[in-house]
């Protein structure tokens, strides 16, 4: 079974980045801070976490701050799972 | 008082790092009626200049034309100056009805719902309609004003990769579950000139049951081979179910804005939406103004034929002289420079030429996307459009972007 962050970083590259964008997107690459995922779009990941690991992330908690990395957002989902 | 000197020093604080962040916003004061040439004081206390204007929203012209003034002028006679009043209070007279029905034809849609701008029908129009079993999916880069009423409404949100139409169609199968979806798109994005494909978008909407709103701001009165908007564009007139647009652009310029669509959607905004309910009705003297504009662009396609042909020759004369601009058919026209200082730099050296356009970068348009945006007018005249094109040469090639591509430009001066 893949790992988490292969499943989140995976899923960010198809959701966020473009073919012709040549950008080069690891675990720890900043996402909202470095504009790759703006505030508004961010609400896609948190579907996304939310339906595929059966969690519920409250508006406090899905912060840019919290979604800035894959590292982070893994961090965060688990802490949800238990 | 509790604005103490340590309050004040806060927010000193919070000014000092816009500044301190490139971000800062500075004054520029017109000294002339709005038009193609106008009068600038910039910056603030310096000589005034004539320059030719190349960055307004001035579409087909209509801002200080005679006929519009005329028609502003006669309804401040005949029906005051202002309301005092919210629409549904005593704030709704027989001009502004008229205005309703007349988009409402314009536009081909059933019903129309005037508000105090389309900053306030976007902010209003989602909340009125929408609520926890829907959900409302929404192209990545629409206006800011569609962004704020979207986080407003109760119903969950999601977004789709900019005028990606596979991706918005697994947003579609997604969210199936939903009592209803809306889609929410710009007709033409008012950063990048793009039209959205709206037939293929339509259709989509179709397949899945889902309904469409198109922001149209920067599209009513010369997209389209009547002007209608991106929806005539596409032949897709009966298949869009909400439109939201502005008078503050391409039709007059001065202010307000409407929803318009299917009648039971339009009547919930008229019981519903609070911009409309709690902000006071457009002033009569811009209503009449309004009235006008939909009659004269009713009347004749003269002025968005102008527009198109003008737009044709500013697009074929920049390629002609090498500069990089964003492809398209629209009177939006971005010169790509991927550098926000070049951006800033060169939007200054166009200034001194006798050109007022302005710098676009990260967080108006994304990082590493800077660029100067052009917008054409029908007002413009050949001569403007030359001096335009032959600026952006001169000051292009002061920076030696000229034939550059992207990778090329961003090579000589990074992201």
């Amino acid at each position: 079974m893949a790992e988490m962050k292969d499943v989140v970083l995976e899923y960010v590259i198809d959701e966020y980045v473009d073919e012709d964008d040549d950008l080069e997107v690891g675990v720890d690459s900043p996402l909202i801070s470095s504009g790759i995922v703006d505030s508004f779009s961010m609400v896609s990941l948190k579907i996304f976490l939310e339906k595929k690991y059966d969690i519920k992330l409250p508006d406090d908690e899905a912060t840019p701050d919290a979604f800035d990395t894959v590292t982070k957002i893994v961090e965060l989902v688990k802490k949800h799972q238990g | 008082m509790a604005f103490t000197d340590k309050t004040r020093q806060l927010f000193a604080e919070e000014i000092a790092a816009i500044k301190e962040k490139g971000l800062f916003k500075e004054k520029r004061f017109i000294c002339s009626p709005q038009g193609a040439a106008i009068r600038v004081e910039y910056p603030e206390g310096a000589p005034q200049e004539d320059v030719l204007n190349f960055c307004a929203n001035n579409y087909l012209g209509l801002s200080s034309h005679p006929d519009v003034i005329k028609a502003a002028h006669e309804g401040l006679d005949s029906r005051g100056y202002g309301m005092s009043s919210v629409r549904f209070i005593c704030g709704t007279q027989d001009i502004h009805r008229e205005l309703q029905d007349k988009v409402s034809a314009f536009l081909g849609m059933e019903a129309t719902l005037l508000f105090p701008s389309c900053m306030d029908a976007n902010a209003g129009v989602f909340e009125a309609i929408l609520g926890t079993d829907d959900v409302i999916i929404a192209d990545r880069l629409i206006h800011a004003s569609l962004v704020d009423g979207i986080r407003l409404c109760s119903a969950e949100y999601d977004t789709f990769k900019h005028m990606n139409m596979k991706h918005l169609e697994k947003k579609l199968e997604l969210h199936q579950d939903k009592r209803t979806r809306l889609i929410v798109t710009d007709g033409v994005f008012s950063m990048d000139g793009d039209l959205c494909p709206l037939d293929e978008m339509c259709a989509l909407a179709e397949r899945y049951d889902a309904m469409v709103l198109v922001d149209e701001s920067h599209a009513s009165g010369f997209i389209g081979k009547t002007g209608r908007g991106t929806h005539e564009h596409f032949d897709v007139i009966d298949k869009v179910d909400l439109i939201t647009t502005t008078f503050g652009k391409g039709l007059g310029g001065a202010s307000g804005g409407c929803v318009s669509g299917k009648s039971e959607l339009i009547e919930l905004c008229r019981q519903k939406a609070r911009p409309y309910l709690f902000s006071n009705s457009m002033a009569p003297p811009i209503v009449a103004a309004s009235i006008k504009v939909i009659d004269l662009i009713s009347a004749s396609t003269e002025r968005r034929d102008k527009l198109e042909a003008n737009t044709r020759r500013f697009r074929e004369g920049m390629e002609k002289a090498g500069l990089n601009i964003r492809p398209g058919e629209t009177p939006i026209v971005p010169v790509m420079l991927y550098n926000a200082k070049l951006a800033n730099d060169m939007s200054r050296d166009m200034y001194a030429e006798g050109i007022y356009v302005i710098g676009f970068f990260f967080p108006v348009v994304p990082a590493g996307q800077a660029r100067i945006r052009v917008q054409l007018s029908a007002a413009h005249e050949d001569e403007h459009i030359d001096k335009c094109i032959a600026a952006f040469t001169k000051v292009g090639e002061k920076y030696g972007i000229l034939g550059l591509d992207k990778k090329g430009i961003i090579d000589k001066y990074g992201m």
